[in-house]
């Protein structure tokens, strides 16, 4: 059956030659595509997984011994701290579009365009915005709070847009089921709205660590680039991809930026798969509602 | 008590959206205030069509930058929509349905790698590559200087590579978003599923494609780190593209660290332009989202 198939398939393109080209263009794309993409991780990794050894992590960062452990630290410390201010402000935001708003009012058309505006802002104006504001303005100096702050502005739209697409994927029978047995709209959104949507604000939150966790350009100028554990979050630090980008334009620890990335690179894909995972669990959990 | 309740959080849940308003407000004001009058004392005409980029000599001419910014971006979208665009099609008119969620993983993942790894992996495969490519033309005679490899044709391969997702993504949502009768029409009056895909529903999803392609220039303008790392960063304007070239963003990474008084604001300026660019390119956005919805 297939074989007939496949026959017809190619007689059909003896009769239309341009067509059989465009679909070798089309599969020669995808296979570049993917291809590449599968090169890039292979290559990262089978260059820099012989040079992970245990001094890559010992606690003390010094110039004989770039150890990524503080940078690993700092990076656990940007992204939580990044993630308390943007993550309430970001849901609450989302709720109020979702569940307050009135449809058509102007005022949620602005919103909609500043959000849209600041997710395709480059990361290096966040920095210098960071730098400008929080560093300057603020007088801050170089620190995480700094960075967080300015890596929390950049995260606020992905987690917005993320949990207004949860909150209304949310049935509106179970809003009408909770205020048909007295619930206030209050007590409707944080127990029965957003509990349902979790799944979905978590995979958006999953996203935006990865964002945290592979941005440079905006915490070059507002977190510094000291490689130690700052003492407290007025203190400069650099992540892990900022002390990444470090070794490698020094390039004088080559094999050590290698297994460096391989860290990176395990960490991205391992949060992209985590994120992945839980936003396939909502599609079935959907599903079965339905049902 | 309840009622109070109520009207309280309403409140809270108000200001919370209106930070993201806010956000774009500070941004705007703390870039302009700082930026626009390094570019006054230079002069707007000056700062923006000089040639010359000497801060020791007070000579803040960012015309080089303007131009290495478009030539990485141009290249970029010679390499990447092409390619995003053909890969779109194959995900939602040729992919297997057994691969497709491996696939469309790896596409996120694409986007997902941070550009420090993109950097560090053109500089160590795609850099020595050019270098020997270029090599290998100069003395086949075609090119007078073959160059070391950090270049443009490298920031725009790189980049192309980058931009990908982000075509691959807008593109496919919009080629779904046609109706399928078109498609089937199509196929019905004899067309071949290529004919169908590419004279039918690939215009019929134009202004989709398009908003997928400005946003790739947008993200290929405002890429840093990843650029900074392979195109040479010489603050000239290129004879070639085998030469390197400095972008807005770089000019205002590699500076800014030891920059002060002019110098520092006129990064700062730099980065305004930089701004507007994409401010530019997002209002495009927008408009052809908004046109998209209203066909």
């Amino acid at each position: 059956m297939s074989k007939k198939k496949i026959k017809q398939k190619l007689i059909s393109y003896k009769n239309a030659p341009g067509s059989a080209v465009l679909a070798l263009l089309v599969l020669l794309s995808a296979f570049l595509t993917f291809a590449v993409l599968l090169f890039l991780i292979a290559y990262i990794l089978i260059h820099g997984i012989p040079y992970i050894s245990a001094d890559l992590f010992a606690l003390e960062y010094n110039s004989d011994n770039v150890s990524l452990f503080p940078a690993l630290v700092n990076t656990v410390a940007m992204t939580l701290l990044s993630l308390i201010i943007a993550v309430p402000l970001g849901i609450f935001s989302a709720i109020f579009l979702v569940e307050y708003a009135k449809r058509g009012n102007r005022f949620i058309g602005v919103i909609r365009l500043t959000t849209e505006t600041l997710s395709g802002i480059p990361s290096i104006v966040y920095g210098l915005f960071g730098m400008l504001f929080f560093v300057t303005t603020l007088k801050w100096g170089l620190s995480l709070l700094a960075g967080a702050f300015t890596m929390a502005i950049m995260i606020l739209p992905l987690v917005m847009r993320t949990t207004e697409e949860a909150l209304k994927s949310v049935p509106d029978s179970y809003r009408e089921g909770s205020f048909g047995l007295g619930a206030g709209k209050l007590r409707t959104i944080f127990r029965i709205v957003l509990p349902s949507a979790v799944p979905g604000i978590l995979a958006g939150v999953i996203l935006a660590i990865g964002r945290i966790v592979g941005e440079t350009a905006a915490l070059m100028y507002t977190s510094g680039t000291v490689a130690q554990i700052p003492k407290n979050v007025l203190g400069s630090g650099r992540t892990l991809a900022l002390h990444m980008y470090v070794l490698a334009n020094e390039g004088l620890h080559t094999d050590k930026a290698y297994a460096t990335a391989v860290i990176l690179l395990i960490l991205v894909i391992g949060i992209n798969m985590l994120s992945g995972v839980i936003a396939k669990k909502i599609t079935k959990g959907n599903g079965n509602g339905e049902n | 008590m309840n009622a109070w309740k109520e009207k309280l959080m309403q409140g809270v849940f108000f200001i919370a959206a209106c930070t993201s308003v806010l956000a774009v407000a500070l941004i705007c004001v703390f870039l302009f205030i700082n930026g626009v009058p390094a570019m006054k004392e230079i002069g707007f005409v000056k700062f923006l069509t000089g040639t010359v980029w000497r801060p020791n000599n007070d000579i803040y001419g960012i015309f080089p930058m303007i131009m290495g910014s478009i030539y990485v971006t141009a290249g970029a979208i010679l390499i990447g929509v092409p390619i995003g665009i053909l890969t779109s099609v194959f995900m939602a008119k040729y992919c297997p349905k057994q691969i497709y969620p491996v696939l469309k993983g790896a596409t996120e993942l694409l986007a997902g790698i941070p550009s420090v790894i993109y950097g560090f992996f053109g500089l160590v495969v795609m850099v020595p590559a050019i270098r020997e490519f270029g090599k290998t033309l100069r003395q086949a005679g075609i090119l007078h200087k073959g160059g070391d490899g950090n270049s443009i044709l490298t920031a725009s391969l790189l980049l192309g590579m980058m931009i990908l997702p982000t075509i691959i993504g807008v593109t496919e949502s919009n080629i779904r978003a046609v109706p399928s009768q078109y498609y089937e029409g199509s196929l019905a009056l004899g067309a071949t599923h290529e004919q169908s895909i590419f004279k039918v529903v690939l215009p019929a999803a134009k202004s989709g494609v398009i908003a997928g392609v400005v946003l790739g220039i947008g993200r290929a303008i405002g890429e840093t780190m990843a650029v900074i790392m392979i195109a040479g960063n010489q603050a000239r304007l290129p004879e070639s593209i085998f030469e390197g070239v400095r972008t807005m963003t770089a000019n205002i990474v590699l500076e800014m660290g030891y920059a002060s008084g002019l110098h520092r604001e006129a990064l700062i300026a730099t980065g305004v332009v930089l701004f507007v660019f994409i401010l530019i390119i997002n209002f495009s956005v927008a408009l052809l989202n908004r046109r998209g919805e209203n066909e």
